[in-house]
């Protein structure tokens, strides 16, 4: 077999954010299925909270590339 | 010239993407003047000319280039600004309506023909604008609550035991000054590169598949080609979604920054 490991890597350092980002939406979409006037007062709280979180995810893609030999 | 044109006329493409593919030469033979700065040049000349041209000749019913104009920096000032720093961030607003209409054009050309790679896949670049926000909402902090002032209420959240900030104040320190700054380039950074490196695998797979030994494995570059079409769309989602999202953090620390008790 050939290739590399940190693809195997990045795949397990997308798990916790994938997780995340989708409670993020749940979240969401949730209250506003509760409250339908909440949704314009909650998007930015849903983007950045995305955007946090994301970050993780995307430290996996960065650093892959950055310390391959 | 682009990656795909330059990748059709070759016998073998290259196999697997790497990221040799995000360091063109530079152009005429001049090492400084590559294709990145050249995008951004444009960038600025097309942000500059279009408000220009749309603000010159200002009517009370909008035209449509005025009207384009307006609700860009409406959108800004009212759902951005506003909405999150408050009141007195509408003075940011013109900040930040440059901020989010040069992001969204430099990751726009990552998906237009011939340009095919957006600027901020280059980790300078998103460094740079990162670096305004970080002296931005710094320098703001300070003339906010003076000197030691903004370093206490940034450090030392209010309300909390105080065995609390041998844990707490590190953790602040670590936050504030040094992962907001990092995280705020490097989420541009890794979302443009990303991006590009993804649209390169499936159209070079595509490629790759073609040139398969095998009869079987050559008509799976269809599906393949197909991934770059949704992937395609797919990035222009993300193009502006990060430019939104680069635009809502500036923001959010600015106003943490301006907050008088948090």
């Amino acid at each position: 077999m050939r290739g590399s490991l940190a693809a195997v890597g990045y795949g397990l350092a997308a798990i916790g954010p994938g997780i995340g980002v989708g409670l993020v939406f749940a979240a969401y979409i949730q209250s506003v299925a509760r409250q339908p006037e909440t949704a314009g007062l909650n998007r930015p709280n849903l983007f950045l909270g995305m955007a946090v979180i994301e970050a993780l995810a995307l430290f996996g893609i960065a650093f892959g590339f950055l310390w391959q030999d | 010239m682009s990656k795909v044109a330059s990748v059709l006329s070759l016998e073998d493409p290259p196999w697997p993407p790497s990221v040799d593919e995000f360091f063109p030469p530079g152009l005429f033979g001049v090492e400084w003047l590559t294709k990145f700065m050249l995008m951004v040049w444009l960038a600025i000349a097309l942000i500059i000319i279009f408000f220009l041209v749309a603000y010159r000749n200002p009517k009370i019913v909008p035209g449509r280039m005025q009207w384009l104009a307006e609700s860009i920096y409406g959108f800004t000032r009212d759902s951005i600004a506003k909405e999150v720093i408050g009141h007195e961030g509408v003075r940011f607003a013109p900040y930040l309506t440059t901020l989010l209409v040069f992001i969204a054009i430099t990751n726009v050309f990552a998906l237009i023909p011939l340009l095919q790679i957006s600027p901020n896949s280059h980790i300078a670049f998103p460094v740079m604008l990162a670096l305004i926000t970080y002296i931005l909402y710094l320098y703001w902090g300070v003339k906010a609550h003076g000197a030691w002032g903004y370093i206490k209420t940034s450090l030392f959240p209010p309300n909390v035991p105080w065995p609390m900030y041998v844990l707490l104040t590190p953790i602040e320190f670590v936050m504030v000054f040094l992962m907001r700054p990092f995280t705020l380039s490097l989420r541009l950074f890794a979302n443009m590169f990303a991006g590009h490196m993804m649209l390169l695998v499936f159209t070079l797979g595509g490629f790759a598949l073609l040139n398969a030994e095998s009869l079987f494995i050559k008509p799976l570059s269809i599906l393949s080609w197909g991934m770059t079409v949704l992937l395609t769309l797919f990035e222009t989602l993300v193009a502006l979604l990060q430019a939104y999202v680069f635009v809502l953090l500036t923001s959010s620390y600015l106003q943490s920054s301006l907050a008088e008790e948090h």
